[in-house]
């Protein structure tokens, strides 16, 4: 809906540029993400937002646009646009207007759909979106507004007709227009991304694309370096991060190729399919649509007081690059790990439980490394994860008072995932208490030089050989023997000075 | 401003109600009286005035977010000249 | 009881509680009037055995001294009120056979206060027209004839059906609604009352939509005490329409009968139109001298922009009408003609469904709204509105109420205006201005045409200000003295 053109300046990236037969083109990327609102009811109607119902079971009459039916707005879908607003560190305006926007669609029942056109609830406002390398980008935010949801065309049922399904007509969304700020896709990812984290952390929108709570349409347009801009094509409904970036790659190639061909890019709506990967033209939407926007009059302009608005802002959590920076500064994080934990304020949430009063690097590495691989590997969320942060904090406890090594913990990590037994049983049961009595390692390693004459002679050449030997008194102790004791010992014997 | 012919079958096609040719000229004559009649309204200086958005002066009754109506399926189906299974059913639909 | 059809709504609400009557009798009499007078299509649908269910309910209630502010009063319902069970179609040929599974708010109050329905009445499609000739199911007749012509007159419109079955007796009172003078115009063609509350008084939930910031339901009524009884029921509060007003709904039969005593009415100099008849300025005058004569003091007021009123109207409306009107696609319910694909089908079912001035309504509304013209008409039209709802405000600061016709004209005969829209639209100058503007406006019968045809004077109030009008009307009405009912030849 970007009428005029805002962007930020920005000098190109030599890595973002698509080569082409002629040069070195920019694409240049908006999105328009339709994010649909947490709440119980629809926007304008007491009925179910749930997901998976029977078809029609979740239509009241003011949803299947019968005669006479009225919308009336939710007041929870009001303060959950404006949190989001607020996360977005955004405009709110006090005043806003529904619209009308007037189509033609079967599963459109009304014949419109409420939007807010020229007064939308929230204005400008900013995303910082995080990238490779530990870069960041400003995104800007041109508007959100509260619109409808439209019902659902099943095409597959019958060969000649379209079945409806009006479950979703009238649920709540937030439609989040980005300035094209974006240049690779790469950027255009981090931004759903990012979106999705703040919708998360604010608790506006579960960012579940799977069930289509988070869509984005896509604007791509390219150009030569320095050139103006291009005309854009919008990809419709793209449903998950990936498909994104499969979009824009596809769709950035198709216009350079068409314009390097001596064509010329037509402005459209196009779809993606991920069966092939490739962008198409929309039939139903090559008629030019004139959408005759007026206020609904049905409803009156949608006004609150400032209090209501720091009423909410007094209740927002900590965002995302509000954390990220505390998390830095508190634990002494990098920033590439920060922004990992931060992801999901219930990784974070997680790493701080099992960060408090240990060491933050130790815990940031085992909850970042073995613990999010193993959740990964599972298809674990972090919900759903055997292992407490309190127990891997306990497990982290025994590595830093030498009760078992670094190599151990794993083994008793993998077994606290497989069991959800805590740490200490486990190291007691299976009997992996770090051996830590030097005559009891001394003797096992009186045992392996003995044993080995020719070994040790040879050390005296090529000292490197005591790790050999180390490996040697860890398989005899079953990795229990305590590395650093088993060291120190071991270049005293051998007469090498030791490494600590 | 005055419509012709095309205009009115954009109109229509917007509007989506079909119209036969030898209708459009007769359609376009009443559309064009209308529209010179009310095309007075350019008499009235309307500088700074803003447009009325509700009839009568007051503040927009909010609803609570309950789920209060659902399992109508019968219902919102009953009148449906078209219907299979619970579902609308319409001409395919090529998107 | 020798006929009980010659009751008012508030006689024969007496009449049932003293149990001079039973409900089902009364109501049996107006089943068999509505059936003697099936020729004036007035009802669309008559439900006798419906009405006589009611009845029977309303006996038991009233015999255990219970019942409600109607209980037993038999009553026309617009079939623009959607009623649960019983097909409602607008009039028009694209709801055909569409029986809502909700009953409107409107009616939901009535049938609380123990009112039974008759049935459902006749109207313009969509309630689009000022003579009820746009219907699909047909003109209806006026009981009214020109003094020796047989000649068939337009009940006005859109409330047509509302306003002849008011008038003929096929009814106690109706319901009705009003976008531009919908239920006044009539009232005026019949000699009977109708008041157009303030926008927000009556909930628009389950009201077939036309133009929603215009839109307002109200009765038809024999007299004033009629039409304060059925709003008082009508009114109220409705969490289902966001533009309904939350206040408490005064018993307005209380105003009735109170003194004018320093009543300060408003004569608008505007609404003295060249080539208004020379008899509705003399009603005029005969009214303003009515209420002078009970002690109201009469003020000259200016409302300039009331020649803009029917051109804003005309804009406004048509807008808001093509898209309350997009729902109406063959998909959900109603008419669907089959087409090759899916906009072959909209736009054959709304082309067959839709007649002549739906469409150009629609058509008209398309196009001013559409890009590149909304600013120069709906939005102008929208500005030009505020000036005239501004008019009223600086009119109200000096006085209470003000007086005006309601009609150009009498009633006129089935097919003179039809071919001309505008001819047509110029019905409601007088009323329109009070639907942009949100304004309460009564219609209350002023005496006779030379020709023997009623006519009516209309008072219009500051907003929610419903009792200083049936103060008023109710004064106009003792000073008119006892009207006539029509013949009834078409009993004959």
């Amino acid at each position: 809906m970007t009428m005029n053109v805002i962007m930020r300046d920005r000098e190109p990236r030599a890595e973002d540029l698509i080569k082409g037969e002629t040069g070195d083109w920019e694409i240049i990327l908006g999105l328009e993400v339709h994010a649909q609102v947490t709440s119980n009811a629809k926007l304008f109607s007491g009925a179910s937002t749930e997901f998976g119902a029977e078809p029609n079971t979740q239509v009241s009459l003011v949803d299947a646009a019968l005669p006479g039916m009225l919308p009336v707005i939710n007041a929870y879908c009001v303060e959950q646009a404006v949190r989001t607003g607020l996360g977005l560190q955004a405009k709110i305006n006090l005043r806003s207007v529904f619209d009308r926007k007037n189509y033609f669609y079967p599963d459109l029942p009304q014949g419109y759909q409420i939007s807010q056109f020229k007064h939308p609830i929230v204005g400008e406002g900013e995303v910082i979106i995080d990238l490779a390398g530990g870069r960041s980008e400003s995104v800007g935010i041109e508007r959100l507004h509260l619109e409808q949801d439209a019902g659902k065309s099943l095409h597959d049922q019958h060969p000649a007709m379209s079945y409806v399904d009006l479950n979703r007509s009238g649920v709540a969304l937030m439609e989040i227009v980005s300035r094209p700020d974006m240049r690779s896709s790469d950027e255009a990812r981090a931004y759903v991304t990012k979106l999705r984290t703040i919708l998360r952390y604010l608790g506006t929108c579960d960012g579940n694309m799977d069930e289509g709570s988070l869509r984005a349409d896509v604007n791509v347009s390219v150009r030569r370096v320095g050139e103006p801009l291009g005309t854009r094509c919008e990809i419709k409904n793209v449903n998950s991060i990936r498909f994104i970036g499969q979009a824009i790659e596809y769709e950035a190639r198709r216009q350079i190729e068409l314009i390097e061909e001596g064509g010329k890019v037509v402005q459209q709506t196009r779809l993606f399919d991920p069966k092939t990967g490739e962008t198409r033209s929309m039939r139903s939407k090559e008629e030019a649509h004139d959408y005759r926007y007026f206020p609904d009059p049905d409803l009156l302009p949608l006004e609150f007081t400032q209090e209501f608005v720091d009423h909410i802002k007094a209740t927002l959590p900590e965002l995302p690059d509000d954390k990220k920076a505390r998390l830095i500064a508190d634990y002494g994080l990098s920033p590439y790990d920060a922004t990992v934990l931060v992801g999901e304020s219930a990784r974070a949430d997680f790493f701080e439980a099992v960060a408090k009063g240990r060491d933050a690097k130790l815990a940031s590495n085992w909850v970042t490394g073995e613990f999010f691989g193993a959740l990964n590997r599972e298809g674990h969320s972090i919900e759903e994860s055997p292992v407490t942060a309190k127990q891997l904090g306990e497990l982290i406890d025994l590595i830093s008072d030498d009760t078992i090594s670094g190599r151990i913990a794993k083994q008793v990590f993998e077994s606290m995932y497989k069991t959800g037994r805590d740490p200490a049983k486990i190291v007691e049961e299976e009997g992996l208490r770090q051996v830590t009595d030097l005559s009891a390692i001394e003797a096992v390693i009186d045992e392996v030089l003995a044993a080995n004459p020719d070994k040790v002679e040879q050390t005296k050449v090529k000292p490197a050989l005591v790790a050999w030997f180390v490996g040697q008194v860890m398989k005899s102790t079953s990795g229990k023997a305590n590395p650093q004791v088993v060291n120190k010992i071991l270049a005293a014997k051998l007469g090498l000075s030791s490494d600590d | 401003m005055s419509v012709d012919q095309n205009t009115v079958r954009h109109i229509a096609r917007l509007a989506r109600i079909a119209v036969r040719d030898d209708e459009l000229e007769a359609l376009a004559n009443e559309l064009n009286g209308i529209l010179s009649w009310v095309e007075q309204l350019g008499e009235v200086d309307t500088d700074g005035v803003e447009p009325m958005t509700g009839a009568v002066e007051m503040v927009m009754k909010w609803r609570e977010d309950k789920v209060t109506t659902g399992n109508l399926q019968k219902e919102v189906t009953a009148n449906a000249p078209g219907g299979d299974d619970g579902f609308f059913v319409v001409p395919k639909v090529v998107e | 009881m020798s006929d009980p059809i010659k009751l008012s709504l508030a006689e024969a609400r007496d009449a049932l509680k003293a149990k001079k009557i039973s409900a089902v009798e009364l109501t049996q009499a107006y089943v068999d009037e509505v059936e003697a007078g099936a020729g004036l299509n007035a009802y669309v649908l008559p439900t006798a055995e419906h009405a006589l269910n009611m009845a029977k309910a309303s006996d038991a209630k009233l015999a255990r001294g219970e019942g409600g502010a109607l209980e037993g009063l038999p009553l026309g319902v617009k079939d623009l009120f959607c009623t649960e069970g019983v097909r409602t179609t607008a009039c028009s040929h694209i709801l055909v056979g569409f029986v809502p599974p909700y009953e409107s708010h409107v009616t939901s109050n009535l049938w609380r206060d123990g009112a039974v329905m008759l049935g459902k009445l006749n109207n313009d499609e969509f309630a689009m027209g000022s003579s009820n000739e746009t219907s699909y199911y047909g003109s209806v007749i006026n009981p009214w004839r020109r003094a020796g012509d047989t000649t068939p007159l337009v009940p006005g419109g859109s409330s047509g059906g509302s306003s002849a079955a008011v008038a003929a007796r096929m009814c106690l009172a109706a319901t009705a609604t009003d976008t531009g003078g919908s239920i006044r115009q009539p009232a005026a063609f019949t000699g009977t009352v109708g008041i157009k509350p303030t926008y927000g008084r009556c909930s628009r939930w389950g009201i077939v939509a036309f133009a929603s910031s215009l839109d307002q339901a109200g009765p038809i009524t024999r007299d004033v005490r009629d039409a304060a009884i059925m709003l008082g029921s009508m009114a109220g509060y409705d969490p289902q329409d966001a533009t309904s007003v939350d206040r408490p709904v005064p018993d307005y039969e209380l105003a009735l009968g109170q003194s004018l005593k320093g009543l300060s009415v408003g004569i608008p100099k505007e609404y003295r139109v060249d080539g208004m008849s020379s008899e509705i300025d003399a009603l005029w005058d005969k009214g303003i001298e009515w209420l002078k004569a009970a002690g109201a003091v009469i003020k000259e007021v200016s409302l300039p922009h009331t020649k803009y009123a029917l051109p804003t109207y005309y804009i406004v409306a048509p807008a808001e009408c093509s898209s309350n009107l997009a729902r109406y696609d063959g998909v959900r319910y109603g008419l669907r003609v089959e087409g090759s694909d899916i906009t072959d089908m909209y736009e054959k079912t709304r082309a067959e469904g839709f007649g002549d001035e739906v469409r150009r309504r629609v058509l008209m509304g398309t196009y001013v709204l559409s890009a590149g013209y909304y600013d120069a008409y709906y939005l102008k039209a929208q500005k030009v509105r505020s000036l005239i709802a501004h008019d009223f405000i600086k009119a109200f600061a000096d006085v209470d109420v003000l007086l005006t016709p309601t009609a150009p004209s009498a009633a006129f005969g089935i097919g003179e205006n039809s071919d001309d829209p505008l001819a047509m639209y110029l019905n409601d100058v007088f009323t329109v201005t009070v639907n942009l503007a949100g304004l309460p406006g009564i219609s209350v019968p002023a005496g006779l045409s030379s020709q023997g045809l009623p006519l009516g004077l209309q008072l219009i109030g500051r907003t929610f200000d419903e009792e200083t009008l049936f103060k008023a009307a109710y004064a106009i009405e003792e000073a008119a003295g006892v009207q006539p009912a029509p013949a009834a030849w078409w009993k004959a």
